[in-house]
């Protein structure tokens, strides 16, 4: 037997240990563009312990780690692109402690997000996290590694900015907390303790998250979706910069697509609202349409284009289906609202370039300060021809973000070596120091954030 | 011919995204709602993961081996995935695995547990292997009719004829049938495997001689309306069976006593201040869209409280008993496996019973319940022993 299996077989237990390659060849895969690259063995560790002791192995083999969640950043960004170890984080998916009364939760990382949204519909429906747009299967710490967003993204920005305390396991193999948490008391904040968190954004390229405490907001007993319909493109960062002011809703979003044609070359501003009563809410929404934006529906700039209606989960899966071909593929940038129209009439060229349905969002983060604004390319994975466009379309995309002064968010490998090619250097040499001094032998998801 | 000529789905079986949606109950809870995925923990026995790998092994990216065929083969065709995949195709997810393992089936590349129990039902007519002469154990010292031309024909199934446990069940829904004054007969030796498991591990040419040789006798003897104790059974009957011009009047068990109830041709007993929960299986449920019959039945019983586990109907888990599983046992031996999550589930309730309707599900749970040390706590019945024993 490999001695190599052999040894984290005896970690894991021969159930969640495998160099088959029926598993190598799953887990060379993402739901992306990407390119195909092969792990040496994929193990599916149940505790931090387990993940330290696989992370000690691969120091003394020479082997990298690739932690993976969900598998849903669609950027290649959990691709053993060195080979190596890939590991499976889904079973770490406990739930830990519900403490209410100071609003949070600590988790394992691999918990899914569906499934603390379940727990928490059942177990305190009076408090919610910020949901990602992404399918239900993404998990905690992986949205984390990628500073993802979700619906509570106007009033309270990243979901990166939600946490209250970290445990990671460190390239090294070493266990560290982060936050209150590291004093031994419970995980109620990050602050004020000096910052050591280097490990949002970086991709598991610095160390593991293996536990997270992650903030709590309050959830209103009625929910409901309004829309504001625009033609023009133009109009978008002012109307958003209304209601941002205003600050009544839990989540802004503007979406713009080909498909279905009631959304082709229209601005659907979608505004979450919550109250605990029917009141509140009519209050809320009294101010936002009656007192705000009145004037632009009197003027036939835009429309109501829904009122009162049920918030329905996004299932973005859908997209995959467009070109019957069970794939898409999408750039993210941060950028300034201000930024919204170029943004969006980036989309509409590139993609009619490539031949595919244009699909843009744009999701407001703080109080107007930032946009995640999305270009999605749908592909058929039958039909080489579009993958080829939508990658294409991607990288073209990748480097308009940065023409246009945005920051590329997540980006896949060829987004990230176009993105340190114009950082200042002092930045790039100080990522670098960070990387060597936690990650010394580079086995932590090599190929990912590498300064050359 | 080139597999990706020969197989029926190869149109469709890239859309799958992998998204993970087939992973979970209805309302999230988990991702742990199919079975092979929550028993493996690998992206490998998701479905996702197993349409990916049917698809690289048909375009030649893989080479068969027994550990691709475990794979396939241990998905249990339970449909939670077909009920959650928010994508257009999702009613043939089920297809596009049973399509793969026919093609396994053609060119004999099986593994061996679904090879032997393929063969035992050719040889033998059931899965276990055993004589026809034996399908009548069941009826102990109980005196039932071969059926000629009673109202009902009631199949009893290869797991009801031959399991032990099963059999309890099937004596018990044979004496409430004739306390309730049923005119029905039974086949006994004469009856044969009715194929659903057949079908779904992909031996098309078994699943039609079983059939045919079932609706012959039913032809024969002049069967119209049949009560099956299986939902599995059910399912082959009343769905596979028109195939080949078998068109029967089919009913589960409990619809027939739901009606039965109804017409008061016989009363449920009165328990004793009981709690029961109820588990669906996958062939009444997903597969056929009865969620009502059987809960018509529990409520019917006096002095118990029918409580729901957190998942059920459409969200229910599988035992993990399907497409042969039962059998084969290829989800079986870790506390990850189906059947003993599921009675920790239906523990959480508090319930005293376990019911179920379904001989598959009857063996897999008490199995379950015996290896998470619950007997003391959780009895597992089938509804027919419920309303006979109490």
């Amino acid at each position: 037997m490999d001695a190599i299996y052999k040894k984290l077989l005896d970690i894991v237990g021969e159930d969640y240990v495998s160099n088959q390659n029926e598993e190598l060849f799953t887990y060379s895969k993402d739901l992306g563009t990407s390119d195909p690259k092969w792990p040496d063995y994929v193990v599916a560790p149940k505790t931090t312990e387990e993940v330290s002791r696989i992370v000690k192995l691969a120091n003394e083999e020479n082997l990298a780690v690739v932690p993976l969640g969900g598998g849903l950043s669609l950027a290649g960004l959990a691709l053993p692109l060195k080979g190596g170890i890939e590991l499976d984080l889904k079973r770490m998916d406990q739930i830990l402690e519900l403490n209410e009364q100071d609003r949070y939760i600590i988790l394992e990382a691999g918990a899914s997000h569906g499934k603390l949204t379940a727990y928490l519909e059942k177990n305190t429906p009076h408090l919610k996290h910020s949901e990602p747009g992404a399918p239900p299967a993404a998990t905690i710490g992986g949205n984390l590694a990628i500073h993802g967003q979700g619906d509570l993204g106007h009033p309270y920005g990243f979901n990166s900015d939600m946490i209250n305390g970290l445990e990671v396991v460190l390239p090294s193999g070493e266990i560290c907390r982060f936050g209150s948490c590291a004093l031994g008391n419970d995980w109620y904040t990050m602050h004020p303790l000096p910052d050591l968190n280097m490990f949002m954004g970086w991709s598991g390229s610095t160390g593991i998250i293996t536990k997270v405490s992650l903030r709590l907001f309050p959830c209103k007993k009625i929910q409901e979706q309004d829309a504001l319909v625009l033609d023009d493109a133009d109009l978008v960062p002012e109307v958003l910069f209304k209601l941002t002011h205003i600050g009544m809703a839990e989540d802004i979003i503007v979406v713009s697509q080909e498909i279905p044609p009631p959304f082709n070359r229209l601005h659907y501003i979608l505004i979450n609202l919550a109250g605990d009563t029917n009141l509140e809410l009519e209050f809320k929404r009294q101010l936002i349409f009656d007192t705000h934006l009145s004037s632009y529906i009197q003027e036939g700039r835009a429309g109501i284009g829904a009122s009162g209606q049920d918030i329905q989960r996004p299932v973005v899966s859908k997209t995959s289906d467009w070109r019957k071909g069970g794939g898409f593929e999408y750039v993210g940038a941060i950028v300034p609202i201000s930024s919204y129209p170029k943004c969006y009439r980036h989309g509409v060229e590139v993609s009619g370039r490539h031949h595919i349905p244009y699909t843009t969002l744009g999701r407001v983060l703080g109080t107007g300060h930032s946009m995640m604004f999305s270009w999605t390319f749908a592909f058929n994975r039958a039909d080489e021809e579009t993958v080829r466009h939508a990658r294409e379309a991607l990288h073209e995309t990748d480097k308009e973000v940065l023409k246009m002064g945005g920051t590329l968010w997540k980006p896949a490998v060829f987004g990230q070596k176009i993105l340190m090619d114009q950082m200042d250097c002092a930045t790039l040499q100080l990522m670098q120091k960070v990387k060597h001094m936690l990650d010394p032998n580079g086995i932590m998801n090599p190929g990912n954030w590498e300064v050359s | 011919m080139e597999l990706t000529e020969e197989y029926k789905y190869m149109d469709v079986i890239h859309r799958c995204f992998r998204c993970g949606y087939c992973k979970f109950p209805q309302d999230w809870e988990d991702v742990d709602n199919c079975p092979s995925y929550a028993r493996y923990r690998l992206e490998s026995y998701s479905n996702g993961g197993r349409l990916w790998l049917i698809r690289a092994w048909i375009r030649g990216e893989i080479p068969w081996s027994e550990h691709l065929a475990n794979i396939v083969y241990s998905c249990v065709a339970c449909k939670n995935c077909e009920e959650k995949c928010p994508l257009s195709f999702a009613g043939d997810i089920v297809n596009m695995v049973v399509a793969a393992r026919n093609l396994m089936v053609e060119q004999g590349l099986v593994a061996p547990p679904v090879k032997q129990y393929l063969e035992k039902v050719q040889l033998h007519g059931n899965p276990w292997g055993l004589g026809a002469n034996k399908r009548k154990q069941w009826m102990g010292d109980l005196s039932v009719e071969s059926y000629q031309g009673q109202d009902y024909l009631y199949f009893v199934g290869s797991e009801g004829a031959y399991d032990s446990r099963a059999q309890k069940a099937t004596r018990a829904l044979a004496e409430i049938l004739q306390n309730a004054g049923v005119s029905f007969g039974v086949l006994g030796s004469e009856e044969t495997d009715d194929g659903n498991e057949a079908e779904l591990l992909g031996e098309d040419g078994l699943v039609e001689v079983l059939a045919e040789k079932n609706i012959s006798k039913f032809n024969e003897t002049g069967v119209k309306k049949i009560i099956t104790l299986s939902p599995h059974a059910y399912n082959a009957l009343k769905n596979i069976y028109p195939r080949f011009g078998g068109n029967f009047e089919v009913y589960h068990y409990t619809q027939l006593l739901a009606e039965l109830l109804k017409a008061e041709r016989f009363q449920a007993p009165k328990l004793d201040s009981v709690k029961i929960t109820f588990h669906d299986p996958c062939f009444l449920g997903r597969w056929n869209n009865e969620y009502r019959a059987p809960r018509k039945v529990l409520q019917a019983l006096g002095g118990t409280q029918l409580i729901e586990m957190g998942r059920n109907r459409e969200s229910a888990l599988c035992c993990g008993g399907g497409s042969a599983n039962y059998f084969m046992d290829l989800l079986g031996g870790s506390p990850d496996s189906p059947a003993r999550i599921r009675v920790r589930q239906a523990r959480e309730t508090g319930a005293d019973i376990l019911a179920v309707a379904c001989p598959n599900c009857l063996t897999m749970l008490e199995d379950a319940v015996k290896v998470e040390g619950f007997e003391s706590e959780l009895i597992v019945k089938d509804i027919s022993e419920i309303l006979n024993e109490y």
